[in-house]
């Protein structure tokens, strides 16, 4: 293995366990039927959104390369199959990598 | 040590028609291939996915390499996306404390969270024995992990076959099914307040600083969707 390599992975795997470790420090002092556990229930829930918004308008990586209405349009569509659907989760996620791919090679 | 009953029902609840496990299958195949894209071997790829086990943070590692960023470049960047999993912790690890487990338990199955994990226990946590709830967790997290290791080895192998529409393909599995897991999650006001405001935030945020987007965005949101959500019930 070449070592820059494996420093790479070793200081993300610590730059990602600490927020975790941070988590088991701070859970020792909150009861779950407390505000600030409501919070940070907020908390865990908008900032997930924050990074699907993120992902989803401004992506990194292979999604980049689609238009960005052609991504907005898969999500949308998803979406609305996931509602229909009485909330499968099946359907939306096999049918959005279809669809993006079908988009993505004809336009 | 570890309550193998409970254990084994968290594993095998990965099977659910709810379960995140297509999605998180296909973004680390995308994973898997893409590190062998850009040059590691097997082993590496296995020992990232097994060390990190969060999506965005592998995204960064990858891309870092590309460029030939420093180490704490690399350091920064993961730490600011992934800082989603503090919250994301304290949310969930009070509902399993139980004084017969042991603390150090605690600080190894935390690197279990990850959102397809948290958002399993956290539909069924209510279901499960206090006692033996980080038990569950445990056999949960490692249903994930393993479902995660096994895509990036699949995906490393099948990377020569895979071509660049289908990545777009893979790519677009993971957001979609956390979009619908989101709206999903809508079912009080304060709820849908957290992912309405968190999403819009965090764009608006992008514009201000595209590292700092995540982590301003969702404070800000979190903390206004906390506060209207109290005071609506109140």
């Amino acid at each position: 293995m070449s070592l820059n390599i494996v420093l790479a992975i070793l200081v993300t795997s610590l730059a990602t366990y600490i927020s975790r470790f941070l988590g088991v420090i701070t859970s020792n002092k909150i009861k779950e039927n407390s505000k600030i556990f409501r919070w940070f229930n907020c908390l865990a829930y908008s900032t997930l959104s924050a990074l699907l918004a993120r992902i989803i308008i401004f992506p990194a990586g292979a999604l980049a390369e689609v238009d960005y209405f052609i991504r907005f349009i898969v999500v949308f569509i998803c979406l609305i199959i996931f509602l229909i659907s009485k909330k499968n989760f099946v359907y939306p996620t096999v049918l959005s990598a279809l669809f993006l791919y079908l988009l993505s090679s004809n336009f | 040590m570890i309550n193998t009953k409970y254990f084994l029902k968290g594993y095998v609840s990965i099977k659910g028609v709810d379960s995140p496990a297509i999605a998180l299958a296909a973004s680390f195949i995308a994973i898997g291939a893409l590190f062998k894209t850009i040059g590691l071997n097997i082993q590496e790829s296995i020992f990232s996915t097994f060390l990190t086990y969060a999506l965005p943070g592998s995204l960064i590692m990858a891309e870092s390499l590309i460029v030939g960023a420093s180490l704490l470049n690399i350091f920064l960047a993961v730490w600011l996306v992934n800082a989603r999993l503090y919250p994301m912790t304290v949310s969930l690890f009070p509902l399993l404390m139980h004084k017969s487990q042991p603390k150090l338990k605690y600080y190894l199955a935390c690197h279990f969270i990850a959102v397809s994990a948290w958002l399993i226990m956290k539909e069924n946590y209510k279901a499960v024995e206090r006692k033996y709830r980080l038990d569950f967790w445990i056999g949960v997290g490692a249903a994930n992990l393993s479902v995660a290791v096994s895509a990036t080895a699949f995906g490393f192998f099948i990377a020569d076959h895979l071509n660049k529409d289908m990545m777009i393909g893979l790519a677009i599995v993971n957001p979609v099914y956390f979009t619908c897991v989101m709206v999903g999650a809508m079912k009080t006001i304060q709820m849908s307040l957290a992912v309405i405001l968190g999403s819009l935030l965090g764009i608006v945020f992008y514009f201000v600083s595209p590292e700092w987007c995540i982590l301003l965005g969702g404070f800000t949101a979190g903390t206004f969707a906390f506060f209207i959500g109290e005071s609506s019930v109140t």
